[in-house]
């Protein structure tokens, strides 16, 4: 039986793939040629080809493509350095504040003879990589003090972090955006414009905090009470106890789950297109709008999909990694 | 906007069957006692949860409208089930699809948006309820397995009449938060043109100006879904103690 069932799915198996590599492969047209693509019954990956540059950087002036190029491997570097437990030191916060300001410089320009770009026209990788560093370094520190609030014994301020956790946690992200991107600007007095990144800026922000905190807070929950005792026993106040007891422990506890929820803050970046942004998802439907390259929408999305894979299934295998290493942290 | 309502509970009500029925299938594949079946489910479930819902939704959408022929020259995989570009044709209590002049009539008809974002929500869903069905069927302790197997009972009536009952009670509040996202996440209908809520509130924002009113409506029915999604499903986990 269980043989049988092997072979069985195996021909399936091979019949779906042979399919697949003959579409994507065999039969594709790898040149930035649209009617070759048409005539070709294979995929048409010239299309990725021909816009590669749009998709990556979107409307970033042309000559300057370098800049959002190097900016993005800078990110991604200090990331992979953020991931290497050696490098887990009060340094690092000084590394990241060096590298986000060279990073600044590289995107704005407007001294060292770099001509400025305003940020209306950043776009592609770099924006979905800014968008979710951004949104986790702020919604990071905001998420501690909503689940430090929500453990409170002060009722008002238990109940606005509840309030704010669960109304956040049971609407969309696409209506907090549309919030931030319709509403916010009713709020502020006339004459006074936030752009639009900094709005969705401040959406994911306020989003992501509120999962964080979920996080945080069963991480905070973990931690056994002879801790909090031990800590009071010790004539220790409040603040002294939270921040040198139990936030280092329990920080510790929930980084598996906090690796996870930035994984689907990553993908929830994506959600930007709605609101007008030109993100990685963004920049690659902007390229379908092309009158000579309709049509190929099935390749662009793929290779969206491999781009968003990568960076996600990296995380992932990280946090699983963490996880296992965590009896020895 | 009821309209929009409407369509939103008709995606979110057909996409949690769906994905229920595929998750469990997907999370049973992957307990399976075959190499082949786990390593399948374990790769379907790898490659939907990292990347983003947004892109397959568009994915699919593009499949539909670019990979499938015009009306005229459908794919007919079974009688009277159509296959176009303009939306999936089935037979219904009301007729089966016939095509006159540009389109199908007639039968049942799922338009592109809606079988785009149905298969989509559903399909990434599954993904996340096979998890934690493995999960759940996994914290049944090993020795209630060998103390079925020990009564000579078969695979199937172990898993439904010991391992179900006990595992279901794992399962159920995790897969509550998952219908709870799938709802959420039908919203994103917007953004491949499927009238749901968001996109009819979204056009009235733009029509008459009332933005406020518009995004509180918004937020004010996905809460009151969300708190009735809850009520409902901890009353059945209650009904499972």
């Amino acid at each position: 039986m269980n043989r049988l069932v092997t072979i069985l799915l195996a021909l399936v198996l091979a019949f779906l793939a042979w399919k697949f590599i003959d579409w994507a492969f065999v039969r594709a047209v790898w040149q930035p040629d649209a009617a070759a693509c048409r005539a070709a019954s294979g995929a048409c990956w010239g299309f990725i080809v021909e816009k590669h540059r749009l998709i990556a950087f979107g409307t970033y002036p042309y000559e300057e493509h370098w800049r959002p190029a190097l900016s993005s491997v800078l990110l991604v570097a200090l990331w992979l350095l953020s991931a290497w437990r050696r490098f887990w030191k009060p340094r690092l916060i000084a590394v990241w504040a060096t590298g986000l300001t060279v990073l600044g410089v590289l995107m704005w320009g407007g001294v060292l003879g770099l001509p400025y770009v305003e940020n209306e026209r950043w776009g592609g990788l770099i924006l979905t990589l800014l968008l979710t560093t951004f949104g986790l370094a702020f919604a990071f520190p905001l998420s501690i003090l909503l689940a430090l609030g929500r453990r409170s014994e002060l009722p008002l301020l238990r109940a606005l972090c509840v309030a704010y956790i669960e109304l956040i946690r049971g609407v969309p992200l696409i209506s907090v955006l549309f919030m931030a991107s319709v509403m916010l600007p009713l709020f502020l007095p006339a004459g006074v414009s936030v752009d639009k990144l900094l709005r969705a800026q401040v959406a994911l922000i306020l989003f992501a905090a509120a999962y964080l905190a979920e996080v945080v807070r069963g991480g905070l929950q973990a931690i056994p009470k002879h801790q909090y005792e031990a800590a009071d026993a010790l004539g220790l106040g409040y603040f002294q106890k939270t921040l040198l007891v139990v936030l280092p422990q329990a920080l510790r506890i929930a980084v598996p789950p906090l690796v996870n929820t930035c994984i689907g803050f990553f993908k929830d970046t994506s959600l930007v297109l709605i609101i007008g942004l030109f993100d990685l998802l963004s920049t690659i439907k902007v390229s379908l709008n092309d009158p000579a390259w309709t049509g190929f929408g099935v390749e662009a999305y793929l290779f969206a999909a491999v781009v968003y894979f990568v960076f996600c299934f990296a995380m992932s295998r990280y946090s699983r990694s963490l996880e296992a290493n965590s009896g020895s942290g | 906007m009821l309209v929009g309502l409407a369509n939103t509970f008709k995606v979110a009500i057909l996409g949690i069957a769906a994905a229920t029925l595929i998750g469990a299938g997907i999370g049973l594949l992957s307990l399976s006692p075959n190499a082949l079946s786990r390593n399948l489910a374990a790769t379907y479930v790898e490659f939907i949860r990292n990347v983003p819902l947004l892109v397959q939704l568009f994915f699919w959408y593009a499949l539909i409208t670019e990979g499938l022929p015009p009306p005229r020259e459908a794919l007919s995989p079974l009688p009277g089930v159509f296959l176009t570009n303009r939306g999936l044709f089935f037979p219904s209590f009301s007729g089966v699809p016939e095509l006159h002049g540009f389109n199908f009539t007639g039968g049942a008809a799922l338009s592109p948006e809606f079988a785009a974002l149905l298969i989509g929500l559903s399909l990434y869903t599954a993904a996340f309820i096979a998890e934690i069905v493995r999960a759940g069927v996994m914290a049944v302790r090993r020795d209630q397995w060998h103390a079925a197997q020990a009564l000579g009972l078969e695979r199937r009536h172990v898993l439904r009449y010991v391992v179900a009952p006990q595992a279901l009670r794992v399962i159920v509040p995790p897969l509550t938060s998952q219908y709870l996202n799938l709802t959420k996440n039908s919203s994103l209908a917007v953004a491949i043109g499927y009238p749901d809520l968001v996109s009819i509130a979204n056009t009235t924002i733009n029509q008459t100006g009332q933005a406020i009113e518009g995004i509180a409506i918004i937020m004010a029915v996905y809460l009151a879904i969300s708190l009735a999604i809850s009520a409902l499903m901890n009353w059945a986990n209650a009904r499972l103690r």
